[in-house]
């Protein structure tokens, strides 16, 4: 801190940057480093054993997988949606709106067990697919739709300010030169709204990975088939093997770090080209 | 004007529908309009519908005995409690770290900016198990908890820690941005004409941040009380003692008594609709002074 | 009250801001401060406000060492470049802003602050808008509110951070004038930073001119415009022609031509820079009959801010503006002279 920042002209620094630090290191910091601090009891022979189990090399690849389909299927339909909500008016429109964010407000177990009487064998919409040989529920493909479902505000919401925001300048330049929509759509707006879209998705990616209340109830968790990591951690812990569940949170929690450092790096990408249209 | 006041939404894709060049044709249109009606359709008023049509499904009084059964209560006062305290802890860090964020320069505001958002990427079930691993019988402090008769871990301490820690980012994320925008120049103003420290927070800063404040608090409370992956792992599913409702949801379920746990299902849907309700006013209210301003800017001086 | 500042250094990391300032502002006077953007101006303002605090240096308000005072005991009035008008207030509650947040034993009864706030929107000639909110005034009703706001606490020194910058031609002349009216009637000791030549010279009664976080030259607007004391002075203020030559005979040797140096005390054949202002250029339509500059019009700009019975003309070889007292079709060649340089 140099001399002339020492006196402040608006007070309380101090005593902010004091709070919101301890408060950090309490809460996030101190918790977090825990876990590591417990994974390091460890070998790394013994931690490699558990967490490349096939069981759980077994739930990477559904909880990864599933959630990397999830959020290709919410980046391509959030894009849709936030183009509509946007560029058309029609009846309804600020009820649509509004229930976007319901994944954000709506508590995960209530979503889960919503999900599942939908497309149980004898719910809802289950009791039309069945017969068809679409067996959602308690399948992979009911993790999917969980994961779609708490996954989907993040591209809207995303990239709904960015097309708010563009001038509609940039396609009239590109009509004046002769392009069609779908060339407009595709050469001009497209790569406008890339980053914020990118972003969206790893956002989406991010969350879908961690989840646990809303695909519980709907994945049927069968061992090597449906099982998710964190569903994973649980069992561990149920069994008292606090270690097992550390080792694998730790390998989730490094990934999730990478995650926020990539979605970060995409953050301020998108920002710059934001501020360059 | 008027116009512009009164329906600001429509007025703005009317911006776009009515420009030959950035409209497409009538099929595209209604196609894409179709597909994201239908996207909505299954993904969010389907499982909306579901939650009320499954609750009364077996008629209002099996729905209200559901509701009022002691364990339901409880469970009830137990969400309350744990938001009460939760929130306004979340919400006097969030306002600090606002204030040194968006007002003030140091070295390394953006890693506290990132660390602050670190709740959010990491999994609710991590959440629970870091204060178990803590707090837990085998945990760091678990011999001298106990030997203090003090339980943290399947009791309700380590309930507002796992939510405090899931709901953590919330307000600081959605006042960061907001102070940031604002600048510094308002508060300079009111030091300059002899403000003191308090009253250029309350009487400036507060004012201006009002909305976004009351927003991340709704989203705050709407997690805080929803949360299921964390809460789950630390409360260890004491009926009638460390139930939270979406706890007693889960077991409700579990036990194939599918009316009742729709039933308090649908309470928590309430509360995420009214959040949504709220949220929805925030977002017009804040939009308001904005308005007026752009609409008469060529006021002559 | 007089402000003295002494010596003032400020550096922004390796960016030096204000290197070594020392400067009077006297009494009752408007002073202009002028440079370009980056030149330490603002800065300079803010230190002298108590909103930044120097490295180096020191501020003494009326003779007395403020350097270490905290900006609410200094009594100034500061008005923001953006205004800072609380948004959330309407006008009236603006202005009462600095007389409601004084400690309660000086705070006045709420109906002299309404007396008080009334009088000070009569005389920005706004009180018809008491009622408005900040984002319903247009930038010139903002600007003239901001400064009720800071008149109303009665400071004893007004400082106003580019006043007139954010608003567009018409209405910065109207309020520009208005202003120095208004500084005739109160006469509070006031410093306006600015990078308006034109504005500085027309409101101060003194003109500070900084660049690089030092300080140019001090004086009258006349004083300043008609002796510059440094080439970045002569540059910035007004529009002037740059000869580059060689010093012969007391004139300034430029390529064929050559012009008179009315200064003495130049080294025969030194390198030497002519700085000519276009009213100083005499023209002659025949450029065989001058020991001047020949030239040729190329291109003719018939319009100018202080153009009259004159007219801008482009030359080749280098553009010069200069006053032509006759129309001169592009093309013609011409002679240039001036007595003196």
């Amino acid at each position: 801190m140099s001399a002339g920042q020492s006196r402040r002209v608006l007070p309380g620094f101090p005593l902010a940057l004091g709070y919101t630090l301890v408060y950090l290191a309490l809460i996030v910091l101190i918790p977090l480093g825990a876990v590591f601090l417990k994974s390091a009891t460890l070998s790394w022979e013994q931690f490699w054993t558990v967490i490349s189990a096939p069981r759980v090399l077994a739930s990477y690849r559904v909880s990864f997988g599933v959630s990397l389909l999830a959020a290709a299927i919410n980046a391509v339909f959030g894009l849709i949606f936030a183009w509509v909500l946007v560029r058309y008016s029609f009846p309804g429109k600020r009820i649509v709106d509004a229930l976007v964010d319901l994944p954000f407000a709506l508590p995960t177990a209530v979503a889960g067990i919503a999900l599942t009487a939908i497309y149980a064998g004898n719910g809802w919409l289950g009791q039309w697919l069945e017969p068809l040989g679409l067996k959602v529920a308690f399948t992979p493909l009911g993790i999917l739709v969980a994961l779609t479902f708490i996954g989907l505000p993040f591209v809207v919401r995303t990239v709904q300010p960015v097309l708010e925001d563009l001038d509609t300048e940039l396609e009239e330049a590109a009509a004046s030169l002769g392009a069609d929509r779908w060339q407009t759509f595709q050469r001009v707006l497209l790569p406008v709204l890339l980053p914020a879209l990118l972003t969206g998705f790893a956002l989406a990616f991010a969350r879908a990975v961690g989840e646990y209340g809303s695909v519980i109830f709907i994945a049927g968790n069968v061992p090597m088939v449906s099982e998710i990591t964190p569903l994973l951690i649980i069992t561990k812990l149920e069994q008292y093997d606090y270690v097992g569940a550390t080792a694998i949170a730790v390998v989730m929690l490094v990934v999730s770090f990478v995650l926020l450092f990539l979605i970060n790096g995409l953050q301020l990408w998108a920002n710059r080209s934001r501020a360059r249209t | 004007m008027g116009a512009a006041v009164a329906t600001p939404w429509t007025a703005r894709a009317r911006r776009f529908e009515e420009n030959v060049a950035t409209r497409e044709p009538a099929w595209v249109k209604g196609v894409l309009i179709t597909i994201a009606l239908a996207f909505f359709g299954l993904f969010l008023l389907l499982p909306l519908m579901t939650v009320f049509a499954e609750a009364f499904r077996k008629g209002w009084q099996v729905y209200f005995a559901a509701l009022v059964e002691p364990d339901a209560l409880s469970a009830i006062a137990l969400t309350l409690l744990v938001a009460a305290i939760a929130v306004p802890l979340n919400l006097v860090f969030g306002v600090a770290a606002a204030w040194a964020i968006a007002k003030f320069d140091f070295r390394g505001k953006q890693l506290l900016t990132t660390l602050i958002d670190l709740p959010f990427s990491v999994s609710p079930v991590i959440a629970g198990l870091m204060f178990v691993l803590l707090f837990g019988m085998q945990g760091w402090f678990g011999p001298w908890l106990m030997a203090h008769d003090v339980k943290i871990i399947f009791a309700v301490p380590g309930l507002v820690l796992a939510t405090i820690f899931v709901t953590f980012p919330f307000v600081a994320r959605e006042l960061i941005p907001l102070m940031e925008a604002q600048g510094r120049e308002e508060e300079e103003a009111a030091i300059v004409l002899g403000a003191s420290g308090w009253q250029t927070f309350w009487r400036v800063t507060l004012p201006n941040v009002k909305w976004g404040l009351l927003y991340g608090v709704i989203l705050c409370n709407a997690r805080a009380m929803g949360e299921f992956g964390a809460v789950s792992v630390v409360s260890g599913h004491i009926r009638g003692r460390t139930n939270t409702l979406p706890l007693q949801v889960e077991i409700l379920y579990n036990e194939y008594n599918f009316a009742a746990a729709f039933a308090v299902a649908s309470l928590l849907a309430l509360l995420a609709l009214l959040t949504l309700v709220i949220k929805s006013l925030v977002e017009w209210r804040g939009r308001q002074p904005l308005n007026a301003g752009e609409e008469s800017q060529g006021v002559p001086a | 009250m007089s402000i003295r500042v002494q010596n003032i250094i400020k550096q922004f990391g390796s960016f030096v801001a204000l290197d070594d300032v020392t400067l009077d502002f006297p009494t009752g006077k408007l002073v202009g401060l002028l440079g370009p953007s980056g030149c330490g101006k603002t800065t300079l303002l803010r230190i002298i406000a108590g909103l930044e605090s120097a490295d180096r240096g020191q501020v003494f308000l009326d003779g007395a060492d403020a350097s270490n005072a905290h900006v609410r005991e200094r009594q100034v009035g500061f008005v923001f470049q953006h205004y800072a008008l609380f948004r959330h207030m309407t006008v009236f509650d603006n202005v009462a802003f600095g007389l409601r947040v004084k400690p309660r034993g000086q705070r006045p009864a709420e109906s002299v602050i309404h007396s008080r706030v009334r009088e000070l929107l009569d005389l920005v000639q706004l009180s018809a808008l008491a009622r408005r909110y900040p984002t319903q005034l247009s930038g010139g009703q903002r600007q003239r509110i901001a400064l009720a706001r800071a008149l109303a606490v009665e400071p004893r020194v007004l400082l106003l951070d580019e006043p007139f910058g954010a608003l567009d031609a018409k209405v910065r002349k109207e309020l520009r004038r208005w202003l120095r009216k208004l500084h005739d009637v109160l006469h509070i000791t006031s410093i306006f930073v600015t990078h308006d030549q034109e504005e500085a010279l027309e409101v101060s009664d003194r003109v500070v001119l900084m660049n690089h976080g030092r300080v140019e030259q001090v004086g009258a607007p006349q004083e300043v415009y008609e002796q510059p004391a440094s080439p970045f002075v002569y540059s910035f203020l007004g529009a002037v022609n740059l000869f580059h030559g060689r010093i012969q005979d007391h004139h300034l040797h430029v390529s064929e031509g050559r012009l008179p140096v009315g200064h003495n005390g130049f080294q025969p054949g030194a390198e030497a820079l002519g700085f000519v202002r276009p009213h100083e250029l005499d023209i002659e339509t025949d450029p065989a009959a001058t020991a001047g500059i020949a030239a040729r019009v190329e291109r003719v700009l018939a319009f100018g801010p202080t153009l009259t019975n004159g007219q801008r003309v482009r030359l080749k070889p280098a553009r010069i503006r200069l006053f032509a007292p006759e129309s001169q079709p592009a093309g013609s060649l011409i002679g240039m002279d001036g007595d003196g340089i």
